[in-house]
């Protein structure tokens, strides 16, 4: 091809068979489109980083028995914290997903040379960086008005595992969001994610939960996430349920919202 | 090779049937117009091209794979609709996004300058004109060095020059051996680039022929009168349309198409046929289509196919 063509003439045809973009390289990409399409909308990042710290002020905060305790501090702190991930997660993904698919860019983007996986990966890596941004504020507030206490090591494994464990929440809002429309979303994720918080033990400590509500809460994601939280947090060891628990989750909500790919063909008009 | 295959495909929205049995093959370097009225299937058609949609039956080969791998679309360039760009990204950060996806491509910078969208790269889409957003669209469609672009109603609502300056890209794009399928219910634009037309009705192809051969059965008048006689057989009618039922006296109303009005008049009333309630609808080009886009249908009942 010399320079006096136009450059948006047709490529040659292939030698061998095509090959697209590399997966990873893909996943980059839409990872840095993502963060740079939800930051220029600054309300949603800020709505989600004040939940949190909201309840840490108004809820633990004033108890003096769990706020000038360092260890139940510390505990509330590592169960607000996994609120504040899963509200992210299931809002950002349940309802932001069922909101992309209403527009027409996405039919566009899913005809582009690219497989599903680059852009699931990057909607889980841009859950985990604003699932982080919503921790500042709450740590700030139990670090200035509670006796919550943790070592730099602590908080870096705490970093670490509440990343890991936003990964089966992104999954599934991911999987509402590819099944439903923005309408019915919202009202789903509302009636999942309560319910799922509470019997996880992220606003009551377990301690305080009835025998057979401690059993049923060990089978929840949410449970599994806060144990391994708390444990790296505090040093308390958490049940030998929580990691097969939070896998089992993983795989399972992953299986969702790869079904709801697959069958999702943009049909929410029909 | 042909580059885009469509064979014996049927896709149905619930109980509505989209596409009913359609076959199409483009071959390399072909400009075609895919012509309909809304809701004619042209777009479910497409979308089953680029791999958005799977049909119930038939097969859809894109440049000899499957669209529904990625792969095989490598070589596809799609217009996002202009409603559709995402509002808070930046003119020159679509094009980086989209190209990214791409082996090779057109670098950013070259392919706004090519579109006089350079002023524009640092604006948010969201902030763009009708006419700048559909040339970004275009724009986006090439980003890729696609070897074939399907291009849905690229034009749509744009002024006079704004669209040439359009058609004058997608004729470049043509020029070097790009391969092109155009929708538009705008039969002036398919003029304009194709060479070849499909028509599409209902989810059935109702014509595909070259463009010539398709504006002469489009270009007939319509000659509406009421008379007792079968005027099928007069010089210069090329097709007649009988309405239901006779009037009281015996006639019956019919149309006749017919691509010279003015002699088929005079020889009418020269013969003395008797003839009343005379009205010609000389059609435009685009009234003409629409007529021949209804009258293909054996039984056009008013929601029947709905």
């Amino acid at each position: 091809m010399t320079t006096t063509h136009p450059t948006t003439r047709p490529g040659a045809p292939p030698s061998g068979p095509a090959q697209t973009v590399s997966p990873a390289r893909l996943a980059w990409l839409h990872l840095r489109f993502q963060f740079l399409e939800t930051v220029r909308i600054p309300m949603a990042v800020i709505g989600n980083a004040l939940f949190p710290a909201l309840a840490m002020a108004f809820f633990v905060v004033p108890q003096a028995e769990v706020a000038g305790n360092p260890a139940f501090a510390t505990m509330a702190v590592a169960g607000l914290a996994m609120f504040g991930v899963c509200s992210a997660s299931l809002f950002t993904y349940g309802l932001g997903v069922a909101e992309d698919r209403a527009l027409p860019f996405d039919p566009f983007v899913r005809s582009l040379p690219a497989g599903p996986m680059p852009r699931m990966v990057a909607r889980v890596g841009n859950g985990a960086i604003f699932a982080l941004f919503g921790l500042v504020p709450l740590i700030v507030v139990a670090w200035l008005f509670t006796d919550a206490a943790v070592t730099a090591s602590e908080l870096a494994v705490g970093i670490g595992m509440i990343l890991l464990t936003s990964v089966p929440f992104v999954l599934l809002g991911m999987g509402i969001g590819y099944s439903l429309t923005a309408k019915a979303a919202l009202p789903i994720v509302q009636v999942i994610l309560f319910p799922l918080a509470f019997a996880g033990g992220l606003f009551l400590p377990p301690m305080m939960f009835p025998a057979w509500l401690d059993t049923l809460s060990q089978a929840t994601p949410t449970r599994a996430g806060r144990d391994l939280m708390v444990e790296a947090l505090t040093g308390i060891e958490a049940n030998p349920w929580a990691w097969p628990v939070l896998i089992g989750w993983t795989l399972v909500f992953g299986a969702l919202a790869a079904w709801a790919y697959r069958r999702d063909e943009g049909r929410r008009f029909r | 090779m042909t580059v885009i295959t469509v064979d014996g495909v049927t896709r149905r929205f619930g109980d509505v049937v989209a596409l009913d049995d359609v076959s199409l093959d483009v071959g390399p370097g072909e400009l075609v117009g895919l012509l309909g009225p809304n809701g004619a299937g042209k777009s479910t058609l497409l979308s089953l091209i680029s791999g958005q949609r799977r049909p119930d039956r038939g097969t859809v080969r894109l440049l000899g794979g499957d669209p529904r791998d990625a792969a095989s679309r490598i070589g596809l360039g799609i217009t996002p609709q202009e409603t559709g760009l995402p509002a808070t990204l930046r003119v020159g950060e679509v094009v980086d996004f989209v190209g990214g996806h791409f082996p090779d491509p057109v670098p950013t910078g070259e392919l706004l300058d090519q579109f006089s969208l350079t002023e524009m790269s640092r604006k948010q889409t969201g902030a763009l004109s009708g006419g700048q957003k559909r040339r970004l669209a275009v724009a986006l469609s090439l980003v890729g060095r696609p070897r074939v672009v399907l291009l849905d109603e690229p034009t749509t609502g744009l002024d006079v020059s704004a669209r040439q300056a359009l058609w004058d890209a997608i004729r470049r794009y043509h020029a070097g051996g790009g391969t092109v399928l155009l929708t538009s219910h705008y039969l002036e634009e398919v003029q304009a680039l194709a060479e070849r037309v499909v028509v599409i009705d209902r989810g059935v192809v109702r014509a595909d022929d070259s463009l010539e051969a398709i504006l002469q059965q489009v270009s007939l008048r319509r000659v509406v009168l009421t008379c007792a006689d079968d005027l099928s057989a007069w010089p210069g009618v090329v097709r007649v349309e009988r309405f239901d039922g006779a009037s009281s006296d015996g006639g019956t109303r019919q149309s006749l198409f017919t691509p010279d009005a003015d002699a088929l008049v005079r020889d009418l009333v020269r013969a003395d046929v008797d003839f009343r309630d005379l009205e010609i609808r000389g059609a435009s080009l685009e009234e003409a289509f629409a007529e021949m886009v209804d009258t293909a249908v054996p039984a056009p009942l008013e929601g029947a196919t709905r």
